[in-house]
């Protein structure tokens, strides 16, 4: 392996259906379809060396999404982002590409802002509900896991949760085509969640909400990730876990005075350059 | 008039129900196309689960085919799973075709692919969400023409209420063919209605239309006649045949799913047909004769395909691989190109020769050797006489030593059960002759770490094939039978633990039976049975025997015949057979003849390599088998 890219891509609209299975397979034809030179593990059956960090649950889309993928040579992040970008299915996109400055990138991936969309619900209602939620110390709910009925606290993982009111949430929507303009009220709620372990996901916090508050919306939510990345104390949002790798690549490029030939996949450059922080 | 995309109201359905994904289309190389642009429009249906519908070859044939005529528009739609059934139907949310989510009803024609009788009631399913009346009869301007095509559709008896149409064979040109008739017809003004697009079609010889034959019967239930009841409309309807498939390199452009499906590779077809001649075997006798791809039209297909897919295998399909004239150079010349590409090859090995290891070792060049599979089907040398199987047991345990000898540790081999004339000791064969295989095996590799797994599939008999005549095996002997097998080889202290056991209880194959070789009358089992609640037949889980038997009891009450009579029965040579009418080319002669061969254990050789032996097809289709070699060889791809 000689270069090792970390990609964030959004999963959009129709594709928020996908499971994380079905979006890993998508990638790795994408990246077979686009010529992209990925390194193979070894072994009797070779796996392209691509890593997932944090994938957000099927049914959910997401603007914040990562994966690292490692290459047999260097390539210049900005084309392999257009060249991937092109052969994946419409829906899911990257977005940008940066070489890995080096650690563990899903170490960075402390939290989550989530944007809920909660048709149905009345703003002053979720705010209600909002506020009863973060009165709490501890709002215990219970869900169906792999192992069976879990029951954990969703209080604490949570950060930050405000309700933005009625209109249309930024970031990507559902596809909503055709769908008539009507007067149902529509609360959104913003989440900024701590990572932690068993995971607490928005729907989860609905739950609490429900719990503390009975509030019930009577449509599925709608449910976005706009970020991942470490949480910013001072401010209660979150930063951008690339950030690190830039400031490392952005260090290597002043150190060597020059920047990677603008998209020659071909040039190879001996060794592996992952700085070693 | 336009149509509005189902989408926003299937939408907030989908986070209720399980592997959403199956239904939200997208996939790469689909194609949408705009609604008022196209004179007519298809939606394809292939009526089983996404993921097994999706990678079927036939559909995205004609799925691609249908496109890419100017001023025609092509559409998917599968079957919903129960839960999203059971959404829809609360939500007033119709069939809708995955591409653009369109109604179903909204098209000229829904066309569903039947690769087995297990999916009709998967297509009342459709209709009855669609809101296309069950009954051809009761259809009106509003709705689509019903058309089956696909194996299954060589005997449409059994579904004949519920379509319009049919049409027996390769679908590339009769689908382009129909489209011409019914683009004519609605530039007309539709003249004549609904009846005369099906009386077009019908008088052309090249579709079924049911209701333009009047069957009836004798007392005793027998068929006594199948007649057209319109002037014009042919005595027989013709089977088609695509001649030359380098014209046809189809799919250019496969779909890729973002839902994972049974199949997870590119498929090529290096040929159709198959003259070996397999005495059970339906898909042999219907697709006749053999017609090859060229080495040249499958290496560049083999190179289109991996490239506008990404898919990682590439599988050459047909139904028997090894037979194609330069398989040899194909595998080579494909293993050489994409070695180092992390592309694997694949290839269904059933021929039971030296050769095929020989093929299965280029194609796994790159280290793994786990399985490998051969078809015997037969237990006894007697019963492989009977199917015209003709695999000697010296032949097999040879085949299967090499395999070991050179490094497959595991080979499956592959049998039925039930097969005509079939006695206790010709299964209990299956016994000696896995043993044999396993001691062979332990001999040439010196060592105990080899296996052999033994599966056994129950034989159904088919129509259009020598077998249509015969008596049904009924339940309770296969899987008598069945048992006694398994209890024989679990009883060896010395070979048992060697050898594993595959097999499924023989019920399942009694309502293929049915389904296989019915009649008109059997349309209202398929009826009952869907009301009962009756969905995915093909799936075990659930797949009910006592629905079927029950459903079966009463919807044939008053007509004097019943389960037994359509499987277990044996027929006699002049009984007037269901599919009798519809010509799949195979000479009925010469069937009977064939029939009456196998009761005395005449066997039958392959007519591409020995002189015709009159089946009947290439002088009644106007075919003609088209197999090299060609001579040529490939060479390496500069850029892969």
């Amino acid at each position: 392996m000689t270069q090792r890219l970390r990609v964030r891509y959004a999963k959009r609209g129709r594709l928020r259906f996908t499971s994380h299975r079905d979006i890993s397979r998508a990638i790795e034809r994408a990246v077979r379809r686009a010529g992209i030179p990925v390194a193979f593990s070894a072994g009797f059956s070779p796996h392209p060396k691509i890593s997932y960090a944090g994938a957000a649950p099927t049914g959910v889309a997401s603007e914040a999404e990562y994966l690292e993928i490692g290459l047999t040579r260097r390539c210049d992040p900005q084309r392999l982002r257009a060249d991937l970008d092109a052969s994946l299915p419409p829906g899911l996109d990257a977005l940008d590409v940066v070489e890995s400055g080096g650690g563990g990138l899903a170490d960075r991936l402390h939290g989550s802002v989530w944007l809920v969309r909660l048709r149905g619900v009345r703003p002053a209602d979720a705010a209600d509900a909002v506020e009863r939620f973060l009165a709490r110390e501890q709002v215990e709910v219970e869900r169906l896991t792999k192992k069976g009925m879990r029951r954990f606290d969703t209080r604490q993982a949570v950060v930050g949760l405000t309700v933005e009111g009625a209109g249309e949430p930024a970031g990507q929507e559902p596809d909503r085509r055709g769908e008539e303009h009507d007067s149902t009220p529509c609360a959104i709620l913003r989440m900024v969640v701590r990572h932690v372990t068993p995971a607490v996901r928005p729907d989860d916090v609905l739950a609490g909400l429900r719990l503390v508050a009975e509030l019930a919306p009577p449509s599925p939510p709608e449910v976005i990730r706009l970020a991942q990345g470490p949480l910013d104390d001072e401010t209660g949002g979150l930063t951008d876990p690339l950030d690190f790798d830039r400031d490392v690549a952005d260090s290597r490029d002043d150190e060597q005075g020059t920047v990677d030939g603008a998209g020659e996949c071909a040039a190879s450059v001996g060794g592996d350059v992952a700085a070693d922080l | 008039m336009s149509v509005e995309s189902l989408f926003p109201r299937l939408e907030p359905l989908l986070p209720r129900v399980q592997k959403p994904i199956q239904y939200v289309g997208g996939e790469l190389n689909s194609t949408v196309k705009d609604w008022d642009d196209a004179e007519v429009r298809w939606a394809l249906m292939y009526p089983d689960a996404y993921e097994v519908g999706l990678p079927n070859q036939g559909v995205q044939i004609l799925y691609e085919i249908l496109n890419e005529l100017e001023g025609t528009l092509a559409e998917r739609t599968y079957a919903v799973w129960p839960d999203l059934e059971a959404l829809m139907r609360e939500h007033g949310v119709p069939q809708f075709t995955v591409d653009a989510h369109r109604p179903v009803r909204a098209f000229d024609v829904f066309g569903l692919s039947f690769s087995t009788e297990l999916g009709y009631t998967n297509m009342l399913t459709a209709l009855s969400l669609a809101g296309i009346p069950l009954h051809a009869a009761d259809r009106t301007e509003e709705d689509p023409i019903v058309l089956a095509g696909g194996h299954a559709a060589f005997n449409p008896e059994p579904i004949a209420d519920f379509v319009d149409a049919a049409v027996l064979g390769d679908g590339e040109q009769i689908a382009i063919a129909i489209t011409e008739v019914i683009r004519e017809w609605k530039a007309e003004g539709r003249p004549g209605g609904r009846d005369e697009l099906l009386l077009r079609l019908a008088e052309s010889g090249g579709v079924y239309v049911p209701k333009f034959y009047d069957v009836d019967y004798h007392p005793d239930g027998r068929i006594q006649r199948v007649a057209p009841n319109q002037p014009g409309v042919p005595f027989r309807v013709h089977k088609h045949t695509v001649m030359d498939l380098d014209e046809w390199p189809y799919p250019k452009k496969p779909l890729v799913p973002l839902a994972e499906t049974v199949h997870e590779r590119f498929s090529v077809e290096i040929f159709r047909g198959c003259t070996r001649g397999c005495r059970f075997c339906q898909a042999g006798m219907i697709t006749r004769p053999v017609r090859e791809r060229s080495i040249t039209t499958v290496a560049a297909m083999v190179e289109n395909g991996v490239r506008e897919s990404g898919f990682n295998e590439v599988g050459l399909l047909s139904l028997s691989s090894a037979d194609h004239s330069e398989i040899g150079e194909i595998a080579k010349g494909l293993a050489d190109r994409y070695e180092g590409t992390q592309t694997s090859l694949s290839l269904p090995s059933t021929r039971v020769d030296a050769f095929n290891i020989t093929l299965a070792n280029e194609f796994s060049r790159n280290g793994r050797r786990s399985g490998l599979t051969f078809a015997p089907e037969g237990g006894s040398e007697r019963m492989r006489k009977v199917i015209n199987k003709m695999v000697t047991e010296e032949d097999l345990i040879r085949t299967v030593s090499t395999a070991y000898s050179q490094g497959w540790r595991q080979v499956k081999l592959y049998f039925m059960c039930g097969l005509p004339t079939e006695q206790d000791e010709d299964v209990m064969a299956i016994a000696d002759l896995a043993r044999k295989v396993i001691k062979a095996g332990r001999e040439v590799t010196g060592t105990r770490d080899i296996r052999c797994t033994v599966s056994i599939g129950g034989f159904v008999p088919k129509p259009h094939t020598p077998f249509q005549w015969a008596g049904q095996t009924d339940h309770e002997t296969v899987d008598r039978r069945l048992r006694e097998l398994r209890d024989d080889l679990r009883r060896d202290k010395e070979y048992g633990r060697a050898i594993g056991f595959r097999y499924h209880d023989g019920k399942p194959s009694i309502v293929e039976g049915l389904l296989s070789r019915g009649d008109r009358r059997v349309g209202r089992v398929v009826q009952a049975v869907w009301e009962a609640g009756g969905r995915f037949d093909g799936w075990s889980e659930h797949f009910s025997y006592d629905r079927w038997m029950e459903c079966a009891a009463k919807a044939l009450a008053d007509t004097g015949v019943d389960v037994d009579w359509y499987t277990t029965r044996e027929r006699d040579e002049h009984e007037v057979l269901p599919w009798d009418h519809l010509d799949a080319g195979l000479d009925r002669e010469w069937l009977w003849q064939d029939w009456q061969d196998s009761l005395s254990d005449v066997e039958v050789e392959d007519c591409r390599w020995t002189p015709c032996y009159d089946c009947g097809v290439c002088p009644t289709m106007g075919t003609e088998i088209q197999i090299g070699p060609t001579g040529k060889k490939l060479l390496p791809l500069t850029v892969i």
